[in-house]
């Protein structure tokens, strides 16, 4: 045991709560900068980039980047300007695509906790696999088989694409909170005579709602935020609207345009930024489910 | 306690029985054919000659032989064992220092919390949009830190084939280590703190229970960790993108790159295939001893 004097102990404890703060905000700081500079130089004119630099505080405030970056900018070759297009692109598909495979994981995860059948555990464990794949391995079959299919290069491929790898995950989450349910309340209601979707309407749905926004939160940001099946298997026409930017951005035709390129970042990432600040307790979960347990 | 008795089933019953394995039907089917059936193509592919569409005249490993007879494709490999490793290293590092400070009882922590976790709701496209820019030697920090008087400062990594990957590394720290961040708190709460309680009566010091009692019990969280990060790196193809675009050159090329190009850009659909494959077991060797101890464990529970 130490004996140091208490006024020593108690400096050692304040330096010691300075050190850990400091620490704590330097790297806020690093996490923080990226978005503020990213912020700060799409209300800036271009007229003042080109004669200061890109790192300082504005002296001018402009909108113009951002009407710019959202109907002006010539994106490639296409007829439309500007990332408005993308833009809705990307709600056209992630709506669908979120919908169906939430709804899609909550029935798998509801037969898999409280109808099971042979074979249904082994499933399971078959199915999650499904988190892990790396997409590369699909790419080549599946861009052949939305050709057969008739739907290559146009939304609906891309929802389907989606939607078909959005289900290991869905039902993951839901089958790990359904299996927390106790199965004496679903048996009640089979012996009570209640059938399949009576029991998943008047019971399983109304406890749900928390793993139904984590489903939604997660398969929306991983839709949103796609980039290899938007560049793989979408035309021009059909592109999201990370694609959108990427070609925004790397367009080397003329003077580059920092301001524009940084409103038309922000704009490819507000809807996920929102989601993260409403619903941040629900983000968190989403992000460790499956990762951690318990 | 009476027998239940046995009756004829019912239309009803019967259709009670089958609807759940109606139901579920669409996910078997999408999963054994979408899944497990497109790997199986794939890997068929990988052994067949097909370029530009696929053609089914099999020539055994020769794609095999091509792949690792190129260059590209061991740098490609190279540049994923550096990215791959010191970004795994230096997410656990920070997220780990990150969550034990955030553990001390710190005010304004889930301000704290929230601002190191929102990079992980970006698209790796906005993040490779904003730290090119950031990383451009003529306008970003290079530029600012000159500003600032410091002349001869000089960090033109993006642009130097030596460093360039790197970078890359730089951006996708920043990305997902507030992830990690919030595993590893995740896992600090759930430590028992009435062993903490005794080691303290026993006189051991905060580094001591820290290096001895509570970083040892995290170790299914480093687990689960290292498992979630390797997917990224082995996956990363869109951060790569944006950043470099794979270059300077071909010196940021990672096997996601080359998949992609050699598949629909360079008409070598065999050689892509081959790769992918690779790919696949790669994550397949890193997975395979993760689900086997994730299995045991929850048998033991």
């Amino acid at each position: 045991m130490s004996s140091k004097p208490l006024a020593d102990k108690r400096y050692a404890a304040i330096t010691g709560r300075t050190i850990v703060y400091s620490v704590l905000i330097i790297v806020a700081i690093y996490y923080l900068v990226p978005l503020l500079l990213m912020v700060l130089t799409s209300f800036r004119s271009m007229n003042e980039i080109r004669l200061g630099q890109l790192i300082e505080w504005p002296k001018s405030f402009s909108t113009e980047a951002w009407s710019e970056a959202w109907s002006q900018a010539q994106i490639g070759a296409r007829d439309e300007k500007g990332l408005r297009p993308y833009f809705i692109n990307s709600i056209l598909m992630v709506i669908p695509a979120v919908s169906i495979s939430t709804i899609l994981g909550a029935l798998n995860g509801y037969i898999l906790s409280f109808w099971r059948f042979r074979g249904s555990d082994a499933f399971f464990a078959i199915l999650l696999f499904g988190c892990f794949l790396p997409f590369q391995a699909i790419l080549l079959p599946m861009s052949q088989t939305l050709g057969w299919l008739g739907i290559s290069g146009t939304l609906g491929g891309l929802i389907f694409v989606h939607v078909t790898y959005g289900i290991p995950f869905t039902t993951l989450f839901f089958r790990n909170y359904y299996v927390n349910i106790p199965g004496e309340l679903i048996k009640a209601a089979k012996l009570d005579g209640a059938g399949f979707f009576t029991i998943f309407w008047r019971i399983i749905l109304p406890v749900s709602i928390p793993i139904i926004v984590v489903s939604v939160i997660w398969q929306f940001t991983q839709i949103w935020n796609d980039f290899l099946f938007g560049v793989v298997f979408s035309d021009p026409d059909s592109q999201p609207v990370t694609v959108g930017l990427n070609n925004l951005v790397n367009s080397s035709t003329g003077e580059k345009r920092y301001n524009v390129d940084m409103a038309g970042a922000i704009i490819a990432a507000l809807p996920t930024i929102v989601v993260y600040v409403v619903a941040g307790k629900y983000f968190v979960r989403g992000l460790t489910a499956g990762s951690v347990k318990g | 306690m009476s027998q239940p008795i046995k009756m004829k089933p019912r239309l009803v019953d019967k259709i009670e029985y089958w609807l759940p394995k109606v139901v579920m039907s669409p996910t078997v089917f999408l999963t054994m054919v979408f899944i497990y059936g497109f790997i199986i193509w794939t890997t068929v592919l990988s052994f067949t000659k097909s370029r530009i569409l696929p053609v089914y005249d099999f020539v055994g490993f020769q794609q095999y032989v091509k792949l690792f007879l190129n260059d590209r494709w061991m740098l490609a490999l190279k540049n994923l064992a550096i990215f791959g490793i010191l970004f795994i290293v230096i997410c656990l590092f920070v997220g780990l220092l990150l969550a034990i400070l955030l553990d001390q009882k710190i005010r304004a922590e889930g301000f704290i919390r929230t601002v190191y976790l929102y990079p992980m709701a970006l698209s790796f496209i906005v993040t490779g949009t904003v730290w090119k820019w950031l990383l451009n030697p003529t306008v970003g920090i290079e530029r600012f830190v000159q500003s600032l008087g410091f002349e001869s400062f000089s960090f033109d990594w993006l642009v130097n084939p030596d460093m360039a990957i790197y970078t890359i590394v730089i951006a996708g720290v920043w990305q997902s280590s507030g992830f990690v961040m919030a595993l590893f708190l995740a896992g600090l709460r759930g430590v028992d703190n009435s062993i903490i309680k005794a080691a303290q009566i026993d006189g051991a010091s905060m580094v001591t229970i820290y290096s001895r009692i509570i970083i040892p019990s995290l170790r299914p969280v480093f687990f689960s960790a290292i498992i979630m990060l390797a997917h990224i790196a082995i996956k990363s193809f869109d951060l790569i993108v944006a950043l470099t675009g794979g270059g300077p050159g071909n010196s940021t090329d990672v096997p996601a790159i080359f998949m992609y190009q050699f598949s629909f850009t360079r008409s070598q659909m065999g050689v892509g295939a081959a790769s992918a494959v690779v790919m696949l077991m790669g994550i397949i060797a890193i997975l395979v001893p993760f689900l086997y101890s994730e299995l045991r464990a929850t048998k033991n529970v």
